[in-house]
């Protein structure tokens, strides 16, 4: 068995994404957008309204994620992803208007597995409970919209060798 | 984790600063025993991933200490008790300041804005989910312990990815052992992975529906390694814990033989009709301290 890292870059593009494969370990570097909970609510509201994603978040990444405030001249103490079933709800309908990847924990449903092989999408992990580690790979962080959400606010983020392994492949299968 | 603490008095102002030294702890701190707990996962561990996960965590958990960075960006809700018990001097019941639970809400205004730590709770869960922005109010307990001599607090920091993978069952009494035992392993199988694990698992079981959820919060707060008292539910432990974690499902979810780190079961009486169960998970960051409160006034 050949254990390699790959590196991905982000945004990234649905020829490369089609070559991950579920389990493998990737690097993330570049952006990537947090949104959780209540910004799901939003995002789907003005996509509705709008019939596309707002925020040119079209061929992006969405980390569902709600950091710590900046410490340490970092640009969060801590931040680490939140349970990605909560957001399944929503994740459909934004792999379908443009979403390229989401990041986040745990076991997502039969849709949207579906949704990433529809989409070619991908839906990637991270460890949970290592933020402060994790931290260490945001490099900047830029508020986009939503500051009255607190730590639910969109932010895009640019990461550097974030650590992520590749939980639902482009065919719809998951680790 | 229980620690011997001494304080002046047993008044709002010194309870208030033993939670503003217990949260600013184990915000950035891991529960020691959760700390040494993973360096065996990690001896023990064969697969090459979850060898990496779980060096990321304790990695981590070096890095916040150090740092005093929060070990984990959901820094919880806060629970804290104070069980109160007879006086050592004139053995009557000792007396909660009345004002406890205001000192400790300004204790936590505080906390979270010199800390930095993440403002997560929300003024109403249905009517008005605008956030509080100081992480108050806090659920703070006051437990009367006839039994017990002298005072203990208890704070705990509650991450809500675990909290929702919780759940509380009424079972039928004439099911017994075998249906709890299932009713944890179908749970915990099908929750784990987004309860952020290894796992520290608290099984509550008897009081009513409203009681039993706090009994299996208490039953997490068990040191790892330190025996069950009874020996039936020792062996029920060791039962679930092996049935866990030949799952599969890993640290971080991604694969391996370290699920959970402990299952600690809480028993207590109940009606004859009922068979009350919670299981509370506690993900890798479950932080908690218990102290022991000493002083003249005990």
């Amino acid at each position: 068995m050949t254990v390699s890292v790959i590196q991905l870059a982000l945004p990234t593009s649905k020829q490369i994404l089609t070559t991950l494969e579920v389990g493998q370990e990737l690097r993330l570097s570049g952006d990537i957008y947090t949104m959780r909970d209540a910004g799901h609510i939003r995002c789907l509201d003005l996509l509705e309204q709008a019939g596309q994603l707002p925020f040119n978040l079209a061929g992006q990444a969405l980390f569902y994620a709600g950091p710590t405030p900046a410490l340490a001249s970092q640009p969060f103490g801590a931040i680490g992803p939140t349970t990605a079933a909560r957001m399944d709800v929503a994740a459909v309908r934004l792999y379908r208007a443009g979403i390229q990847a989401t990041l986040g924990k745990g076991r997502r449903s039969a849709a949207v597995e579906q949704a990433c092989r529809e989409c070619l999408s991908v839906y990637l992990v991270t460890v949970g409970g290592a933020a402060a580690l994790l931290a260490r790979h945001v490099v900047s962080s830029e508020l986009v919209a939503w500051p009255d959400l607190g730590s639910e606010a969109l932010y895009r983020l640019k990461l550097q060798d974030f650590p992520a392994w590749v939980a639902i492949d482009t065919t719809g299968r998951q680790l | 984790m229980e620690e011997t603490l001494h304080i002046p008095a047993l008044d709002s102002a010194n309870l208030a600063q033993v939670v503003a030294q217990a949260l600013t702890r184990i915000s950035s701190e891991m529960r020691p025993d959760v700390l040494a707990a993973l360096q065996v996962a990690l001896e023990k561990e064969s697969q090459p991933r979850a060898r990496q996960v779980l060096g990321m965590l304790i990695e981590n958990a070096e890095l916040a200490a150090a740092k005093r960075l929060p070990l984990c960006q959901d820094t919880g809700s806060v629970w804290v008790l104070l069980e109160l018990g007879r006086s050592v001097n004139s053995g009557r019941p000792l007396a909660a300041p009345s004002d406890l639970f205001s000192q400790v809400d300004s204790t936590i205004r505080w906390v979270w804005r010199e800390h930095r730590l993440r403002a997560s709770l929300l003024e109403d869960a249905l009517l008005d989910r605008t956030n509080s922005r100081d992480n108050t109010p806090a659920f703070t307990e006051i437990s009367l312990k006839p039994e017990m001599l002298g005072a203990r607090l208890t704070v705990m920091l509650k991450g809500g990815g675990s909290d929702n993978a919780s759940m509380l069952a009424m079972l039928t009494p004439g099911e017994g052992w075998l249906a709890i035992h299932q009713l944890v392993i179908n749970h915990v199988l099908s929750k784990a992975a987004n309860a952020c694990p290894p796992l520290v698992i608290g099984v509550g079981v008897g009081t009513t529906f409203d009681k039993v959820a706090g009994l299996a919060k208490q039953a997490m707060l068990r040191p790892i390694g330190a025996a069950n008292p009874d020996a039936r539910l020792a062996q029920m432990e060791q039962t679930l814990m092996a049935e866990i974690n030949s799952s599969g499902i890993g640290p971080g979810g991604l694969g391996g033989e370290t699920t959970a780190l402990a299952v600690s079961i809480k028993t207590a009486p109940c009606h004859i009709a009922s068979l009350p169960v919670a299981i509370c998970l506690g993900c890798v960051a479950t932080r908690a301290v218990s102290f022991q409160l000493t002083g003249e006034w005990m």
